[in-house]
């Protein structure tokens, strides 16, 4: 049964690994993966440590649905405390490393401790080996994989494994799988390297028992066709998310040079279109039929003919916009360079841009820079960045301890100039003339970021019936909503809705792609309660899910507060309440987040969690969301 | 006409769907381990190719089993196997030539594609096109079209090149 995988707990520290089984009533409460991982979190990791040191504890955990028979389940969660913010540290990835671990027999691993010197874990069909990583250990994201592939004598292993970025301790290195999966916020690549832990190898024949396999079959085609349907499906299966940037970046709704402006004037060589030249076909992850990622040979220059895959709208504006540059190739080759180093790329791209904004205003100089020209447009700067950050090196060496960190170490003021929530950078979007998107980024529970509930679909101008009939299930909400993005009104709650949403497909382990993140039409709890039942058997209801949904999530704010978080940390830079937008469409121009609005619409979010003013939960939604007495150690 | 599964690699974008519907269809499991068809994959050229039985004419497989347990089904123009009569001495996996011949280790039989009975699921839910259950005869048409295109693309392009200069 997909109900029968156990979680392994791993002390690197002394060697000893226990496993224990699920019981049904856990799956009940949090499903799976990020909703477990938290409560494997508040129950095993003392409050305070440091997150680079050995008493911090790291989960790496597969969703429920993973290798059932619903499509586009293949997503790896792997948490901790973050070396980047100092809360909850949070990282999910797709590709094909989950449903491999899977088959092994395991949902989740608790990884403890500290190996006296590098090693890999090898899971195979129920068994789990500490291994020594000699071999491995100092390589390339794709020279690990297939190291261990060798090592181990079998090329169907599936590996999750840092880079060099996170053997140097990178506070915002990636967690990897295959070519370009990657588990890219927060640093959990960071914590596994302080664990001196390079890799999970995982290879498995052991059955997932489908539930209910015909109608577990039938479902899934309808499941498909309704993913299919959807026109934005469609043009992401043609050419990947850099869809994206022409919407949002023609509004002026993208970041550019760091903050000084709201959109890349003269786009057209970095635009999906102009990447798409590059493109010799599309890749899926697992069983997805939507196909989003681009497989591309670099061109020219240092890395000519070498493959790789990406790159994402995150990519295209790490890469382009907010440096201000206007070169595919420079995309290509910083992608591919973020692929191999294990590297957040949303991180670094922010990162350099910051310092180049630095350099411009005179508080970096040449001899920070070692000579290099950090100018806003210089293409090289940004691939020789990229590798000073992978490395280590000179300036490279501030950038990688993140923005507060690295604010701190140059001083001079640096830190006004910075585009971060809870020490997190901010995407390369620009939410100053959008509160809901603004709202998400303040509020997410892994520091600033998109993936935990950007209401994106705001951006479409739905029809307010549409919006109702969206935002009303699985509990009902009449409440205001509006259709035109610039408001505050209503906002909250598709925030909160959107939020209770991605965390429920983060248990279940599908992809955000295919839900009402970016298509009106995409499944949603009605969905998810079929598939949950045809597949394991398991009988929840949709408000089941969302309720189990939002107990996961008050675990997770449980676990931040619990590391200090206050509502101080919900809040933007000054940056997006003093300085106006300066470009886009005419709606769009002279626009700040209005301070006062915006502390409103966070009383409101607060308000629709149950939480008090001080966005902490109260007794009583504790008590109906039955955590009132965690931790309870019952895994 | 009868049918054959038609494997255009060039689509494959790697899912493994296939595998997962295969083995959930025959097992009630998902499990590549126990799927008839496998996607081969060389994750770091982004190349992935389908590889299933293709029922062959003249097949070793039917060939080389000591029981006559493998045998040529006409009506779906597929090669099957009485399970009540094979012994499981493997023969039939060491000389097939596609690896298309599996053995599930833990049901411990031989196991190859069987079209579903006419409703290969593989096909049924391969989005992107890249194994289809076509007739026969309209296998190589195909091929025909996708070549001719090639070629002609290539002289227009000489072509062209010719006119530029």
């Amino acid at each position: 049964m997909a109900l029968d995988r156990k979680v392994a707990y791993i002390d690197l520290t002394t060697g000893e690994i226990k496993t224990k089984p699920i019981p049904v009533k856990m799956r009940k409460l949090f499903i799976g993966s990020r909703g477990l991982d938290v409560y494997l979190l508040y129950n095993h990791l003392k409050p305070g440590v440091d997150p680079l040191g050995p008493d911090n504890v790291a989960t790496i955990s597969a969703g429920l649905l993973v290798g059932t028979l619903a499509s586009a389940t293949s997503r790896c969660h792997v948490a901790g405390k973050s070396p980047l913010t100092n809360f909850l540290g949070s990282c999910n990835m797709g590709g094909f490393f989950t449903p491999e671990l899977r088959w092994a027999g395991f949902d989740h691993l608790v990884i403890k401790g500290k190996a006296e010197k590098p090693v890999y874990l090898w899971i195979h069909n129920g068994e789990i080996e500490i291994r020594d990583a000699k071999n491995v250990w100092g390589k390339t994201v794709p020279e690990a994989q297939q190291a261990i592939r060798e090592e181990l004598g079998d090329r169907d292993i599936k590996i999750m494994t840092i880079g060099p970025g996170g053997e140097r301790l990178v506070r915002f290195a990636n967690v990897m799988t295959g070519p370009k999966n990657a588990g890219g916020r927060t640093g959990m690549g960071a914590v596994l390297g302080s664990k001196n832990l390079k890799a999970v190898a995982a290879r498995g024949t052991m059955d997932i028992k489908i539930a209910h396999p015909t109608e577990a079959l039938e479902y899934n085609k309808r499941f498909i066709t309704q993913i299919t349907s959807a026109k934005v499906s469609q043009t992401q299966g043609r050419i990947g998310t850099p869809f994206i940037f022409g919407a949002t970046n023609t509004q002026g709704l993208v970041r550019c040079q760091n903050f000084r402006l709201n959109q890349l004037e003269n786009s057209d060589d970095v635009e999906a279109e102009a990447l798409d030249e590059y493109s010799i076909g599309m890749a899926a992850c697992f069983g997805c039929e939507v196909h989003c990622r681009s497989k591309y040979i670099i061109p020219e220059g240092p890395y000519a003919g070498v493959y790789d895959e990406g790159p994402e709208y995150t990519h295209q504006c790490a890469f382009s916009a907010e440096p201000g540059c206007r070169s595919a190739l420079t995309i290509l080759e910083a992608t591919h360079l973020s692929n191999i180093y294990g590297i957040d790329c949303l991180e670094s791209g922010s990162m350099i841009a910051w310092a180049m904004e630095l350099y411009e205003e005179g508080i970096l100089t040449d001899k920070d820079t070692d000579g290099l020209e950090l100018r806003f447009g210089n293409n090289e700067a940004v691939t020789e960045m990229m590798h000073r950050i992978g490395r280590r090196e000179g300036l490279g060496d501030i950038l990688a301890e993140g923005p507060l960190r690295a604010a701190k170490k140059i001083g001079k003021g640096s830190e006004k100039y910075l585009v971060q929530v809870k020490g997190m950078s901010n995407l390369n979007s620009d939410e100053r003339a959008t509160p809901s998107l603004a709202l998400n980024i303040a509020t997410a529970s892994r520091g600033s970021d998109h993936l935990r509930s950007r209401p994106a679909i705001d951006l479409y101008h739905l029809p307010e019936p549409v919006m109702r009939k969206i935002y009303s299930q699985p509990v009902p909400y009449d409440g205001p909503l509006t259709s035109d993005y610039r408001d505050y009104e209503g906002k909250a709650w598709q925030v909160f809705w959107h939020e209770t949403t991605y965390m429920a497909v983060d248990c279940l382990g599908i992809c955000k792609y295919h839900t009402t993140f970016l298509g009106a039409t995409l499944p949603n709890f009605d969905e998810w309660s079929k598939l949950l039942y045809y597949n394991t058997g398991l009988e929840m209801s949709p408000l089941d899910i969302w309720t189990a949904a939002e107990r996961a999530s008050n675990m997770e704010r449980l676990f931040n507060i619990r590391e200090g978080l206050t509502r101080e940390h919900d809040w933007l830079v000054d940056r997006y309440y003093d300085e106006p937008t300066k470009l886009g469409v005419p709606g769009v121009r002279g626009r700040t987040i209005d301070r006062e609005k915006f502390r409103k619409m966070i009383d409101e979010f607060y308000g629709h969690h149950g939480w008090d003013e001080n966005g902490v939960p109260t007794p009583e939604t504790l008590k109906r969301l039955g955590i009132n007495k965690e931790p309870s150690y019952v895994l | 006409m009868a049918k054959v599964l038609m494997i255009d690699y060039e689509k494959c974008t790697g899912c493994r769907l296939c595998e997962m519907v295969c083995s959930v269809k025959h097992e009630g499991v998902s499990n590549p381990a126990r799927s008839r068809v496998k996607v081969v994959k060389w994750e770091w050229e982004g190349r992935y190719v389908p590889m299933s039985c293709q029922q062959c004419l003249s097949a070793p497989c039917q060939a080389v089993c000591p029981v006559k347990a493998i045998s040529r089904d006409e009506s779906l123009n597929r090669v099957g196997i009485d399970y009540d009569v094979c012994i499981g001495c493997r023969m039939c996996v060491a000389v097939c030539p596609f690896g298309a011949m599996g053995f599930d280790i833990l049901a411990r039989k031989v196991i190859k594609c069987d079209f579903c009975d006419g409703d290969p699921q593989c096909v049924r839910f391969c989005e992107p096109g890249a194994i289809q259950y076509v007739d026969a005869a309209e296998v190589s048409g195909v091929k025909q079209l996708a070549a001719a295109e090639k070629f002609t693309g290539i002289l227009q392009k000489v072509a062209a090149a010719i006119a530029a200069v």
